[in-house]
């Protein structure tokens, strides 16, 4: 399936993304990494849970709200159900020990120019892009 | 009350962000790892823009302030270690998401509009935290390198 280049909108976007990471830090302290968000409101559950449940009903809302006034947000899961849950099974284990994600170690670490952001980032861009190969034109699916 | 007020206006601006970036999208990611095929470049520029516009802002909110707004200190990750279970951590996420086409700031945005798909990949995201955690036990605590 094709998708269109988009580097303005990906760019605004991208901004908007790090926009968000240096207010949480200014106004709250806190490191914009959706592991960590996620992770402290599992069990056993972080004593903090509450300004993470209020950042996950932003993240979810808003998108919405830019939908329903009229706004795009292309969409599309190339990925038959029972890879997506099997995906979504090794990305937790994966983010739970690699302790973090692209927002936390892809944009936070990295930004913050941590040498354990970095490597965490290297090695899930090289192993993305190899399990990507290996799925698309290998098993060809 | 303003700590709570703030993180859920800080995560709306986060969610636009990904889901006009394409991260949302998993089309759109995996076309831009596979350079091999149908590559789509755009998320160069979303990574580009957020690293860009972090790094400057974190110098800047570090530079100006001694701490944040509405905390008693900035809870940065104290762990300096590369070891293998950072690395093995990595790769794995890495497999996932190069299956799936989600990663979790991807998928967390589009629960509210993008159906079955991302609701059953976040279910077992979930289930894969809780799982890894609780075979982790307690020699390894967890949380605050987050």
């Amino acid at each position: 399936m094709e998708t269109e280049f988009t580097p303005w909108m990906s760019l605004f976007g991208g901004v908007l993304i790090g926009f968000s990471a240096v207010l949480l830090m200014a106004f709250n302290g806190r490191i914009a990494g959706m592991t960590g968000i996620i992770t402290g409101i599992l069990p056993p559950f972080s004593s903090d849970w509450p300004w993470r449940i209020a950042f996950l009903f932003g993240a979810i809302i808003a998108p919405v709200l830019f939908l329903t006034a009229g706004g795009v947000i292309p969409y599309a899961v190339p990925v038959p159900l029972p890879l997506l849950a099997f995906g979504g099974l090794i990305v937790g284990v994966g983010v739970y020990y690699g302790a973090g994600c692209t927002s936390g170690h892809g944009v936070c670490g990295m930004a913050r120019l941590s040498p354990r952001s970095i490597a965490a980032t290297i090695t899930f861009m090289i192993f993305t892009g190899l399990t990507v190969y290996v799925v698309r034109h290998v098993a060809g699916i | 009350m303003r700590k709570l007020i703030s993180s859920g206006l800080i995560g709306a601006i986060f969610g636009l962000g990904i889901a006009i970036s394409g991260m949302a999208n998993p089309a759109k990611v995996l076309n831009f790892f596979d350079v091999a095929g149908q590559w789509d470049p755009s998320l160069i520029f979303v990574m580009g823009g957020a690293l860009i516009t972090t790094a400057i802002g974190y110098m800047l909110v570090f530079g100006a302030r001694k701490k944040p707004v509405f905390d008693a200190e900035f809870h940065l990750p104290i762990n300096k270690t590369i070891d293998a279970r950072l690395i093995s951590g990595s790769a794995l996420f890495g497999v996932g998401w190069g299956i799936a086409g989600f990663c979790p700031g991807g998928a967390i945005p589009a629960l509210g509009f993008g159906g079955v798909s991302v609701i059953a990949f976040v279910g077992a995201m979930l289930i894969g935290i809780v799982l890894a955690r609780s075979l982790d036990g307690v020699r390894h605590k967890p949380a605050k390198a987050f």
